[in-house]
């Protein structure tokens, strides 16, 4: 394996001392003189015409300075994907779901604002309204939208490969069941934000937390039709995204048409109670399985009924659905597949993209179903995927292209470091062991008119210092920090002579269309090696000159440039009479030396009928044991100890691997034993942390043991694969299969609850007497 | 009608007309504009707006402006010199304990609290201390690792007289 001075390296973050002194600026850290404050006024009812709105006493109230509403906002739709576009800024003739916005208000402080939502007057007309998926696609139901038929987000999505049925008869077992899972929320500790600044040369300035700023800027200028140009978006510190921050939304939206409205600079920021109920989290599914095996374990067909809960409005609904399809079959090879789904429209609040795209509920069900499935056949779960895992080079059943596919390597990892077959069914009552895998995609497209392009800027100046110029969308995972690494290690310099923008102002940093999809370390590492190779070679050419030798037989490395195989042919890089010195009094090259590099992955557009198409350019796998503990007595469970082994390509930096690691354990340890959004008839019962509970460092295993499989993808820079989203993939399921371990029983419908488990060991014990 | 309140906040003085309502977080972040504490939730259930209160650890969300009156605060823009860093700012930076950072300032205040108090913490103890403090993003792993890397060094140093007393 190749030799690196950088990257592998455990270098702590660039940006760190920002954070830990309470430098680090956050949206809401920003204060412009004269900043007014706004606030938006929901909807109370979960489905309702809006027959008039009178703002009238609002706008008398002192130190109220706009008020919009959806009369005199831009009546043009906006969505995530362009064919299913159906939202307003504020919603003008109905409302859909208890949160939807209605209007908002600018006013010299935030209690001015809020009290003037109160003497808003809106008048409605209730209209029947539906909360069920299942219900909402049968004939009669309510209907939300115009143009959606049963409720049913754009199409009924159906992918068949081989023929299921036949598949089934072949099989001397088959195995169904069916299972739940419920909305989870992101809970980043930083809300969603917005300050926008409006001038009289029609430009527009915005700042907010956001893992796509370039397609807010995007939106907002389709929305508010201010040309891209007169619009300079900032993206400061983010506190968090885990995919819920990768839409635009009504807050930055408002913000900025406050702004235009009252030419002043406007804030809003969501308070916590607004941002769950804004929060566009995980869907709700309803997954039927069926597995045909034979006796021996191989998997001969395999089927899945699809049913998800968008909620209000589609977000990024139906693009999700696409992938769950891909998820379906990625961890396999199975020659019968069937995958009927259907993303449906209903009262609740609208649901969108969270860690995975919401493949953690796919194979939360699916690897709790294999569970079963290998206990039935008597065979254990580990060698159960062995036998039917997916390898390197496969194309799946959805086109997936596996080119690099380390899941067996990283499922004997995990067996092997986890004493598996030392614990499996050894344990005693009350203790169990269970297994899971992961898959996610690592790099793609988010629609298939999207360039989905990244570009960087290195630019080298004369004293040898470097600055990178990238949108890196890093909201904790180190981008930023690893992008500086690949500086150092391509042009073979010192990391702290690097030196890289914590912001990203889209007047200046060349664009990336952000962090989502587990795309930055393929798409902008890309860019950046490009960008790097490009300066490399305006000053390999001139240092060429002074060796005798042809720039491309040359290499850096360590402070050095040098003649591949010549020992006397080296010039320091940045030393006096070193290659930059050359640089400086040659005429090839002016300073600063600019290195420009693009990327663009080569995806497959994928068939919006079918879920079919290798939408990413590299995907990512992960395989974990979970080992718990139950309290019989009080049904709780306790995750004593995970091991964890994901194929990550390289590891360019372990401890930001780490970090990503142990946090998806913690968020999957919180959907698998208790987070869930209370809804009832729409409304969010607990929409506080005191109410919907996250993981504290109590609720954490004391032993975490996660390690890295290198497949060195063919796509990637040194080989590297984005990890964030595969790694929460199997920690649900793991935990499930470790509770079944232990006390024996199967919850269905998720989370998996103390009253749950003690219900059903009560059940169980009595069909044991 | 506003109130006029003095306090202490990082070794300043400050005489500020503070409306009653107005918590402490507010009045450190809106109307002395130390932005590094921060509002997650402000209802005290997140700990992102940790601050020390005449020594204690409090959620400045909790606590109203006018409380603040003749007492003293230290925010996470206290700790340490300016110059030098507190051990447990480089510790967190050290480890990885930050991800995206919201949450930190809050979890080192609760950290140098329990330290100040308990220098030799047990693993168990870190993580009752700061079990009030949430975090999204990390696990909590580095976290932990990084206090008890601090309480083992700043420990040691207390031992040979090298740290001077808090």
């Amino acid at each position: 394996m190749q030799d690196y001075s950088v990257i592998g390296k455990r270098l702590p973050r660039l940006d760190g001392m920002e954070i830990v002194t309470g430098k680090a600026k956050y949206t809401d850290d920003i204060v412009l003189p004269g900043t007014l404050a706004g606030k938006i006024l929901t909807s109370e009812y979960p489905h309702a015409r809006i027959l008039h709105i009178d703002t009238s006493k609002a706008e008398k109230l002192s130190g109220v300075r706009g008020i919009i509403t959806g009369k005199n906002v831009p009546m043009v739709q906006y969505g995530f994907a362009n064919f299913v576009r159906d939202e307003y800024p504020l919603a003008f003739d109905k409302v859909r779901y208890i949160g939807d916005e209605i209007a908002a208000v600018a006013a010299i402080d935030e209690d001015i604002a809020e009290e003037a939502l109160d003497l808003i007057e809106v008048e409605y007309e209730e209209l029947p309204s539906v909360f069920d998926p299942e219900e909402a696609m049968k004939p009669g139901a309510p209907r939300i939208h115009e143009h959606a038929e049963r409720n049913i987000c754009s199409n009924h999505v159906s992918h068949v490969i081989g023929d299921v049925d036949k598949g089934f008869r072949e099989s001397d077992y088959v195995r169904e069941d069916r299972f739940v899972t419920q909305n989870v929320s992101h809970c980043f500790l930083e809300t969603r934000n917005c300050l926008a600044d409006f001038n009289a040369n029609g430009e527009l300035t915005f700042w907010t937390s956001t893992s796509s700023i370039y397609l807010d800027r995007f939106v907002l200028s389709h929305l508010l039709k201010i040309p891209v140009s007169k619009i300079k978006g900032n993206r400061p510190f983010v506190g968090g995204g885990f995919g819920g921050k990768g839409e635009t939304v009504s807050c930055q939206i408002c913000a900025a048409l406050l702004s235009m409205k009252t030419g002043k600079p406007v804030k809003i920021t969501l308070s916590r109670e607004e941002q769950f109920i804004a929060d566009r989290g995980r869907h709700r599914w309803i997954f039927e399985l069926r597995t045909g095996a034979k006796k021996d374990g191989t998997i001969i067909a395999k089927q899945c009924r699809a049913i998800a809960d968008a909620g209000a409005y589609n977000s990024l609904s139906f693009l999700i659905l696409m992938h769950s399809v891909g998820y379906f079959d990625i961890v396999y090879r199975v020659p019968n597949v069937r995958y009927d789904g259907d993303m449906v429209y209903t009262n609740n609040p609208p649901c969108g993209a969270m860690r995975s795209f919401d493949c953690v509920q796919l194979r939360l069900a699916d690897d709790s179903h294999m569970d079963m499935l290998a206990r039935d056949l008597g065979i254990d779960t580990i060698d159960l995927y062995l036998k039917n895992v997916s390898g390197p080079g496969d194309l799946t059943a959805s086109r997936y292209k596996l080119d690099s596919n380390g899941l067996r390597e990283c499922i004997e990892r995990v067996r092997d470091d986890s004493g598996w077959r030392d614990k499996r069914g050894r344990l005693p009552v009350g203790r169990g062991i269970g297994f899971a895998v992961g898959a996610s995609i690592a790099g793609a497209k988010s629609s298939n008119d999207d360039p989905d392009a990244s570009s960087a800027l290195v630019k080298i100046n004369e004293d040898g210092s470097v600055n990178l110029l990238i949108a890196a969308h890093d909201a904790g995972q180190g981008s930023r920090t690893v992008f500086s690494q690949t500086v150092a290690e391509e042009l073979g310099i010192a990391i702290d002579d690097v030196k890289v923008n914590f912001v990203i102002d889209t007047d200046i940093i060349p664009q990336d269309q952000g962090s989502y999809a587990s795309r930055t370390t393929i798409g902008l590492g890309n860019a950046v090696l490009a960008a790097c190779r490009d300066a490399k070679r305006q000053i390999f050419e001139v240092v060429a000159d002074q060796l005798h030798a042809s720039a491309e037989d040359l290499e850096a490395k360590d402070g050095v440039i040098y003649l591949k195989g010549s020992p006397d042919g080296r010039v320091s890089f940045k030393d006096e009479g070193g290659a930059l010195s050359l640089c400086l009094t040659s005429k090839k090259v002016v300073f600063p030396i600019i290195g420009r590099g693009h990327f663009e992955p080569e995806t497959e557009p994928f068939d919006w009928k079918t879920g079919e198409g290798n939408i990413s350019i590299a995907y990512g796998f992960t395989a974990k044991v979970a080992e718990v503990e139950v309290d019989t007595e009080t049904g709780r469970v306790k995750v004593l100890n995970v091991t964890s082994a994901s194929d990550v390509g390289k590891a360019l930096n372990p401890l930001f691997l780490e970090g990503q690691d142990e946090g998806a354990i913690a968020m999957g340890i919180g959907q698998a034993l208790f987070e869930k959004l209370e809804l009832d008839k729409g409304q969010i019962l607990n929409p506080s942390f005191s109410e919907y509970k996250i993981p504290t460092a109590l609720d954490m295993p004391r032993t975490i043991r996660s390690t890295w499989v290198e497949t060195l993808d063919p796509h990637s820079p040194f080989g590297a694969k984005g990890i964030g989203e595969a790694v929460i993939v199997p920690m649900p399921a793991a935990i499930a299969n470790a509770v079944y371990d232990a006390v024996g029983v199967r919850i269905n419908e998720f989370p998996i609850t103390p009253d749950k488990i003690l219900e059903e060991v009560e059940k169980k014990g009595k069909l044991g007497e | 009608m506003k109130c006029l309140i003095r306090l202490k906040v990082n070794g300043e003085t400050y005489e500020i007309a503070v409306e009653p309502r107005k918590t402490l977080l507010d009045v450190i972040r809106n109307e002395i504009g130390l932005t590094g504490t921060k509002k997650g939730c402000n209802m005290g259930e997140c700990g992102a707006c940790t601050v020390l209160l005449d020594g204690k650890a409090v959620c400045s969300c909790l606590v109203l402006g006018v409380e603040a009156d003749r007492r003293e605060v230290i925010t996470i823009e206290g700790l340490g010199n300016g110059v030098h860093p507190d051990p447990l700012q480089e510790a967190f930076v050290k480890h990885g304990a930050i991800q995206c950072g919201f949450c930190t300032p809050g979890m080192i205040m609760t950290a140098r609290k329990l330290l100040d108090e308990n220098p030799s913490p047990s693993e168990e103890e870190v993580r009752e201390a700061i079990c009030g403090n949430l975090c999204r993003c990390t696990g909590y792993v580095k976290i932990v690792e990084a206090v008890l890397d601090v309480a083992r060094s700043e420990k040691g140093g207390r031992d040979a007289g090298l740290l001077s007393h808090r």
